[in-house]
């Protein structure tokens, strides 16, 4: 993919996903690394949310529309159907109520795209069975006491919450930290395992 | 005595005459309403009127490059140039100049004295044309959008079509976001700071603490105290008093006076300014009368009161913004408790429900309301940015 050298691999699977031209709202959009590629590349109508000061004035410095404000309370605040694609990267796991932040999702856009560390990953699972304390990886870089991430889950967990919501799965892409990606497939047993990240592409059920 | 920041100017003037001092406003002057009356949102009808103004920069040759200022409640249209009477400089120096955040070598930028002010722009204090005595309250009580629509004649004068950028905090914030609700074609940028879409009951409870006050003041005269040759100087500074707190913070007059005894060691069992807040509040109060109209401070702040864009559309404060093209950068302060950070939020919403191109920040400050005219880095720095991104894609959208 062009230009993808610029942002992290991980955004670089999410900004794939996103038809040129569209609207898109990036909840959590840090210092709008992700944002910015999407207008200048895609010609997206982009539009972000980031909790932190310093995040959204490098946004508003860089010319994107960014407001401030917290997934589990602010998304409230959008109209129904306002965007084509509500993205949440590597937030999810810090949410307070994750399915309704999903729901949330859902409810502002056509689609979401969501993604998360993998709780099911190979090195995570031996971490804790060998190690016997939590785990941490580059994607848990923080120790147990100072992680923001309070609903972690594995790839099977989230296709689980996503059946019962009833939302469809569009897209599933595992990823690794060198930023290969495969295809989740069927109950997503083998991504489960050797995915580090998943990446999600959702729409209405 | 120096032991605050004092954004508005309020060093004490010469001592004058009643009302002498404030006839030496200068600047920029136009007469408006001249071939039809400003007919005003309470049904009466003014005109012709006078409009003081100042201007910074120069107007491009496209005439895209216009930016309004929009000035507070006490303010006046010295936003960056030295104020004619207490010599203090302008009240946003630090923002507009060349090569500052609104800079003028790229941008005209125009202030205006509001409608009902007293600095050179009709007002209570002016000449009543029917009857040749001053005004006083038989001036007609003005709303925000009134002064917008004056505002609008000022621009039409100018032969400024749209605005690049409309800005200003507090009661101007009110006007930015009167301009991008009713005449959204003409505005490009809108930068409301610390401000609200409608003032609550707690704000409209202070300013009638403040209008009491001058009303309270034998010298007040029912209005008419021009006639009388006298002004309501102790109730104008008692207003003016009580204001004044409302614009900081508690940490910040902490910090500033704590319990701390002015020009002595010990208690002065007695009535007199003991501590230095109380000589800070004081001096506040009466170098404030030496610039400022007291029946202007009661239209003033009467406007303020009656700005509700909730009202003006039916209930819906996004109706205000509907369809709208501007792109707004929202601001508030933490610590300002006057318009704090959740009346901000709603205007955000609003603009989210909209669908409108918003941004929002909340600068972290101790500082107060008052923030949005002092020195605040990270105040100063978000709105650059805006302002550039925004005036990039003025000229894309110019040029292209």
């Amino acid at each position: 993919m062009s230009g993808a050298e610029s942002i992290r691999v991980d955004l670089g699977v999410i900004a794939e996903m996103v038809t040129p031209g569209t609207k898109v709202l990036d909840v959590g959009c840090g210092d709008g690394a992700l944002l910015a590629w999407l207008v200048e590349r895609k010609g997206v109508d982009g539009r972000g949310m980031e909790l932190s000061q310093q995040g959204v004035n490098a946004c508003v410095a860089r010319g994107l529309s960014v407001i401030q404000g917290d997934a589990d309370t602010d998304l409230a605040d959008y109209p129904a159907g306002a965007f084509d694609y509500v993205i949440l990267s590597q937030t999810l796991q810090a949410t307070r109520n994750p399915r309704l932040v999903v729901e949330q999702l859902l409810r502002i856009g056509r689609h979401a795209i969501v993604s998360f560390p993998n709780f099911g990953f190979w090195k995570v699972r031996t971490h804790l069975l060998l190690g016997g304390t939590m785990p941490m990886t580059s994607c848990l870089a923080e120790p147990w006491y100072s992680t923001p991430n309070i609903h972690l889950c594995t790839i099977r967990d989230f296709l689980d919450m996503t059946v019962a919501m009833g939302v469809s799965v569009e897209r599933g892409l595992a990823v690794n930290g060198d930023g290969a990606s495969r295809p989740i497939r069927g109950a997503g047993r083998l991504a489960n395992l050797f995915g580090e990240q998943a990446v999600f592409q959702l729409a209405r059920g | 005595m120096t032991i605050f920041a004092e954004p508005e100017n309020p060093a004490p003037g010469p001592e004058a005459e009643a009302g002498a001092s404030l006839a030496a406003s200068a600047g920029k002057r136009a007469l408006l309403g001249v071939d039809a009356p400003l007919r005003l949102d309470s049904g009466a009808t003014l005109g012709p009127f006078t409009v003081a103004y100042e201007t910074y920069g120069t107007l491009d040759s496209l005439k895209s490059n216009a930016v309004l200022v929009c000035h507070a409640l006490t303010g006046d249209h010295y936003a960056a140039s030295t104020h004619p009477m207490t010599g203090k400089p302008g009240w946003w120096g630090d923002l507009i100049g060349p090569g500052k955040v609104i800079d003028t070598d790229r941008f005209f930028v125009v202030c205006s004295n509001v409608l009902g002010g007293c600095m050179g722009t009709t007002g209570p204090r002016d000449t009543n044309p029917a009857t040749g005595r001053p005004y006083g309250l038989d001036f007609p009580v003005i709303t925000i959008g009134d002064m917008v629509r004056a505002q609008g004649l000022l621009l039409d004068h100018l032969g400024i079509e749209t605005l690049f950028c409309v800005i200003g905090g507090s009661m101007g914030g009110m006007q930015v976001l009167q301009w991008a609700s009713a005449c959204p074609e003409r505005v490009f940028a809108a930068v409301p700071i610390a401000t609200a879409a409608r003032h609550s009951a707690q704000n409209i409870a202070f300013h009638e603490v403040g209008r009491q006050a001058i009303m309270a003041d034998p010298e007040w005269r029912g209005g008419a105290y021009l006639d009388a040759g006298t002004r309501p100087r102790a109730g104008l500074a008692v207003a003016r008093m009580a204001a004044h707190i409302t614009y900081l913070s508690e940490p910040a007059l902490h910090r500033k006076f704590g319990r701390r005894l002015q020009s002595r060691d010990r208690l002065g069992f007695s009535f007199d300014a003991d501590f230095q807040v109380e000589s800070y509040l004081r001096h506040q109060g009466s170098s404030f009368v030496e610039r400022f109209d007291a029946n202007s401070y009661l239209y003033i702040t009467r406007a303020m009161d009656y700005f509700d864009l909730w009202e003006a559309n039916g209930g819906s404060l996004p109706k205000a913004f509907e369809g709208t093209r501007t792109r707004f950068c929202v601001v508030s302060f933490t610590s300002d408790w006057l318009f704090p950070t959740a009346e901000n939020r709603k205007i955000v919403h609003a603009l989210n429900a909209a669908a409108a191109n918003v941004s929002f920040v909340e600068i972290e400050t101790d500082k107060g309301h008052d923030a949005f005219l002092l020195d605040e880095p990270e105040f100063h720095s978000t709105m650059s940015g805006f302002i550039s991104s925004a005036w990039a894609a003025r000229q894309k959208a110019v040029r292209g």
